[in-house]
């Protein structure tokens, strides 16, 4: 059994109005279909454009929110046993309390230990992730983003959690401290066996630490493949889009760029058929009616009309 | 690279750093800078020190505040005196003395402005923490009947109440606390909505914590600020408020030493006594303006980036 | 939008219905004789108090007694006061006049010179005339509106008696002119200083917060001479707080400018309210607080609206 068993999740978020008896008005379809699994040890990086439901899936992995429907299974206690590590380190920190009581908040909640044997507990907590065990004291305004980052890290270790569920940990980070913090979540993996749902839009950054890698559009996984696979052999035009997108900045491989073109339509009222249609540039008619299932084993990919092996997206199919 | 190392790292930090000194004590500090809003302070204590010895000055005067000394206090035309040795700040229309009086009305006017901004503030902080934290309907209609009760104005209200049930102390606080409470659950209410989206507050509810122990450890601390701020420009406002029913006659009982009433008493008399007016007119306005310079200093000092 | 006015206009008439309901509960609900006991006030002889039960039907069930309190609200019969004998109805309509004028006049005056003041403020952020400004309205703010009605009348009267403005009630513009001015400008001054310092405030927030925003840099980096950029986009957008404000604030002072017409003397219907709290004339009371709810409640209506006219996205909310 994985240690995580996401299957068919859906997460809906009602639109209401009126003033003293609100009515539905429509549904932010913000995580609509999601299958997957976790197994213990493994890094699975999620990658997708902002607002495709990477923080609602995470939340819902961690017991944040209520599942719409589908199940999540947990080989443990989710309270527990599956912790966070938030995208803003600016947010997720109060303000107002000291960073000792902040690390040790997870000790408090759950009953564990001494006043004193908690303040020792911090202080390791805090040596691992790189930061001076001196400053518990300290308020989060005194800590520079990285810092703060690794505030929250040491929180999320507190309990010795068996998976961490990483939202966007460095994209609100400069890019010289990135690395770094990183670097920390790779290590401490190594030394804790820790297992890792790592989520980001930076492709590099999610290659880098990830066995597997899932991507997400609208609302549900496109593609889902090892690693290397996926990064050198993207079946999904959505994926092959993304790829080169970010390869922009390589000056090597100017001609290969598919930017994608249009706004990301609304999860109010997702298109029908194939989410991607009204973007992809391979789309053809059976795409607008038909919605692709994820298929496949090992690598999975949605879509009826995947590239082939080899295939380049062309460009110039874009327009239309 | 070595995890401790990572503690130096060259980042800048984009705030002041002063070790250890948590937001309240830096406030403290900004707030210590403020001259004007130190001015204020002493000017309250002054006028609390005024209140609480109040008993004394009669003593040593020998003058009750309620009792009238038409032998010594009026002059043979039956005019109030001046101030003297003997009634420092002067008499009133009635013989009575002036300063004694301004001294026990200074126990009124904090009476209702504490004891109304303090239970506003409690039932205000709350039912906003309760609303706001839990939503839902009850919130919405809530939200609502606030929205509406702020729209009237207090005096409105509280001449309906007076006519009904008649003019009381209690009620000029109830009048007030109420108003005050609305605004206060309005303030906290809207706040706490945005803290519980927090990513602060997700942390710990996906630990398990308890709605009680996030509305008290997570939200709480952060409400200090616009509470204090909002509470200390409410306190004057019950004092003009306080005032003003007692110079409508509508406030407490006439015969009362409330700066509002002896406001109302020295308006026939003024030409002739202008200290009369000019006494109370200037303690009343020394401290309301002290309260809104000091709220002013403490809002400053806890967001100094406005 | 027709449905949101519909919408707004029947949370108005609910919010009306409910104000009516608690002035009936407040002054007609317990026991029969001890309602025409408050209602004649504690030295009343018992005639007057049981001819008030048998006139009023203070007998009957509360519940009849509370329709036809409405029936008599919806025909527009507010009763008769027990001090003068004069339907309250006409009793308002005297005393209406003194009020419009005092609130449209000292309108234009707080007008000009709060938003006046928030512009000088705003254009300057941090210099020595916006501080000035600034201890100005702090010092307005917390002036009792009566402390400073008397101040005035006290230096009207005894230290610049020239003036010949003076205290007293109402008259006619059409009557006496000069009367009228020598009435009417104390209490104008008096009422828009105070009111004058909640839209400096206002002012130069909201143009602060307008002047910080894109469009003004924009506008500016195009070269749009900084005057223009201040007056075209800063105002404009800055103002429609202000506006909300003043419609609020107009609707609020209509139902009766209780303090500054009570210290000036001055015959409106916020003194007419106290002067009936005083004499116990109940019917006046109950009358002057639905009128004043009333206009609160259309004020907050036509405000609403012209805001969703200015600002579109409100109307979804
Ligand atoms: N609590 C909520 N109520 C209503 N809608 C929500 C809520 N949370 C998220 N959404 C909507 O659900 C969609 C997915 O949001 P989500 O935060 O999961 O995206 P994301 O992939 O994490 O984006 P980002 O990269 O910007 O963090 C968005 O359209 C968002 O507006
Ligand atoms: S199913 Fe059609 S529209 Fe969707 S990604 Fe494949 S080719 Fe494009
Ligand atoms: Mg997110």
């Amino acid at each position: 059994m994985s240690l995580l068993d996401v299957s068919d999740v859906r997460k809906y978020f009602p639109i209401k109005s009126g003033i003293f008896f609100q009515r539905e008005v429509g549904r932010v379809h913000a995580v609509d279909g999601v299958s997957l699994s976790v197994e213990a040890g493994e890094t699975l990086g999620v990658v997708g454009e902002s607002g495709c439901g990477k923080s609602t899936l995470a939340r819902c992995m961690t017991g944040l929110h209520e599942v719409t429907s589908g199940n999540i299974t947990f080989d443990g206690d989710v309270r527990r046993d599956v912790q966070m590590v938030f995208q803003d380190p600016y947010g997720s920190l109060n303000p107002r309390r000291r960073i000792g009581s902040i690390i040790a908040d997870p000790l408090v909640i759950h009953r564990e230990g001494t006043p004193s044997s908690r303040r020792d507990r911090v202080r390791d907590l805090m040596a691992l992730v790189g930061l001076n065990p001196e400053h518990y004291n300290r308020f989060p305004a005194e800590f520079s983003g990285g810092q703060r980052q690794r505030v929250g890290i040491a929180r999320a270790l507190a309990l010795n959690p068996r998976l961490v569920v990483c939202d966007e940990p460095v994209s609100a980070l400069d890019v010289s401290i990135q690395a770094q913090v990183v670097n920390l979540l790779k290590d401490l993996q190594a030394e804790l066996g820790l297992t890792y749902v790592f989520i980001a839009h930076d492709l590099s950054v999610v290659r880098y630490v990830s066995d597997r890698v899932a991507v997400m559009y609208l609302g549900k996984i496109v593609e889902i493949a090892p690693g290397e696979e996926l990064y050198e052999r993207p079946r999904h035009p959505y994926t092959a889009a993304l790829l080169s997108a970010a390869s922009v900045a390589d000056p090597d491989r100017p001609r290969d760029r598919v930017i994608l073109r249009g706004d990301v339509p609304s999860p109010i009222s997702p298109p029908s058929g194939c989410r991607f249609h009204p973007r992809c540039p391979k789309a053809q008619e059976r795409c607008t009616v038909e919605e692709p299932r994820l298929m496949g084993d090992g690598h999975k990919w949605a879509c009826h009309f995947p590239l082939e092996p080899g295939e380049r997206l062309q460009s110039r199919e874009v327009g239309e | 690279m070595s995890l401790t190392d990572a503690a130096f790292e060259a980042e800048p930090v984009h705030a002041e750093v002063v070790h250890g000194k948590g937001p309240w004590q830096l406030a403290w500090e900004r707030l210590r800078r403020d001259k004007a809003a130190v001015i204020s302070m002493v000017v309250i204590v002054l006028v609390a020190l005024l209140a609480i010895l109040a008993p004394l000055f009669a003593l040593i005067t020998g003058h009750d505040p309620l009792t009238q000394y038409p032998s010594t206090a009026l002059t043979p035309e039956g005019l109030p005196v001046g101030p003297g040795a003997d009634f420092w700040l002067g008499a009133d229309s009635l013989g009575r003395d002036l300063f004694v009086r301004l001294a026990y009305g200074a126990r009124i006017s904090l009476l209702v402005g504490l004891s109304a901004t303090f239970l506003a503030t409690l039932f205000g902080v709350i039912v906003g923490l309760l609303a706001g934290y839990y939503g839902g309907w009850v919130d919405g209609v809530l939200a609502r009947v606030l929205d509406v009760v702020l729209s009237f104005p207090y005096l409105l209200v509280a001449i309906v109440l007076v006519a009904a049930v008649g003019a009381s102390v209690s009620l000029t606080i109830f009048v007030i606390a109420f108003f005050s409470f609305a605004a206060m659950a309005r303030v906290v209410r809207g706040q706490t909505i945005g803290y519980r989206e927090r990513e602060f507050t997700e942390a710990v509810r996906s630990l398990g914590a308890s709605p009680l122990r996030i509305m008290v450890i997570d939200v709480l601390p952060n409400l200090v600020a616009p509470v204090t701020v909002l509470a200390s420009l409410l306190i004057p406002t019950s004092i003009v408020f306080e005032a003003t029913l007692s110079f409508l006659g509508l406030g407490v009982d006439p015969r009362t030493p409330s700066w509002g009433a002896i406001l109302a008493d020295s308006t026939d008399f003024y030409r002739v006594a202008p200290g009369l007016l000019v006494f109370p007119a200037v303690l009343l306005l020394l401290t309301t303006l002290a309260f809104n310079l000091l709220g002013d200093g403490i809002r400053d000092a806890l967001d100094p980036k406005r | 939008m027709w449905r949101f006015l519909i919408r707004r206009i029947v949370f108005g008439i609910v919010v009306l219905w409910l104000v009516a309901t608690t002035v009936f509960l407040l002054f007609f609900a317990g026991p029969a004789d001890n309602v025409a006991r408050r209602l004649a006030g504690p030295r009343a002889p018992i005639e007057v108090v049981e001819q008030i039960k048998d006139t009023l039907g203070l007998d009957r069930p509360l519940f009849t007694q509370y329709l036809g309190f409405l029936g008599d609200l919806l025909r527009g019969d507010l009763g008769t006061s027990f001090i003068s004998q004069t339907p309250v109805s006409t009793l308002i309509l005297q005393s209406l006049p003194g009020t419009l004028w005092l609130v449209f006049g000292a309108a234009v005056l707080w007008m000009i010179m709060g938003v006046g003041g928030g512009v000088l403020s705003a254009t300057k952020p941090r210099s020595l005339r916006d501080r000035t400004l600034t201890v100005l309205v702090l010092a307005g703010i917390s002036l009792p509106t009566f402390v400073l009605g008397i101040l005035m009348i006290y230096l009207a009267l005894s230290v610049f008696p020239g003036t010949g403005l003076q205290p007293g009630p109402y008259i006619s513009p059409f009557v006496d002119v000069g009367a009228f001015l020598s009435t009417m400008v104390m209490p104008w001054v008096c009422l828009a200083v105070v009111q004058a310092a909640v839209y400096v405030r206002l002012t130069r927030g909201s143009m602060l917060d307008t002047m910080g925003e894109d469009y003004i840099r924009t506008a500016r980096a195009k070269g749009v001479p900084e005057r223009g950029v201040v007056y075209r986009h800063g105002l404009r957008a800055a103002l429609t707080p202000v506006i909300t404000q003043f419609g609020v604030d107009v609707g609020t002072l209509l139902g009766g400018v209780v303090v500054t017409e009570s210290v000036f003397g001055l015959q409106g219907i916020g003194q007419l309210m106290i002067r009936s709290v005083r004499d116990g004339d109940l019917p006046v009371i109950i009358g002057a607080a639905i009128l004043a709810a009333a206009f609160i409640v259309i004020a907050n209506i036509l405000v609403d609206v012209t805001y969703s006219f200015l600002d579109p996205r409100v109307r979804l909310a």
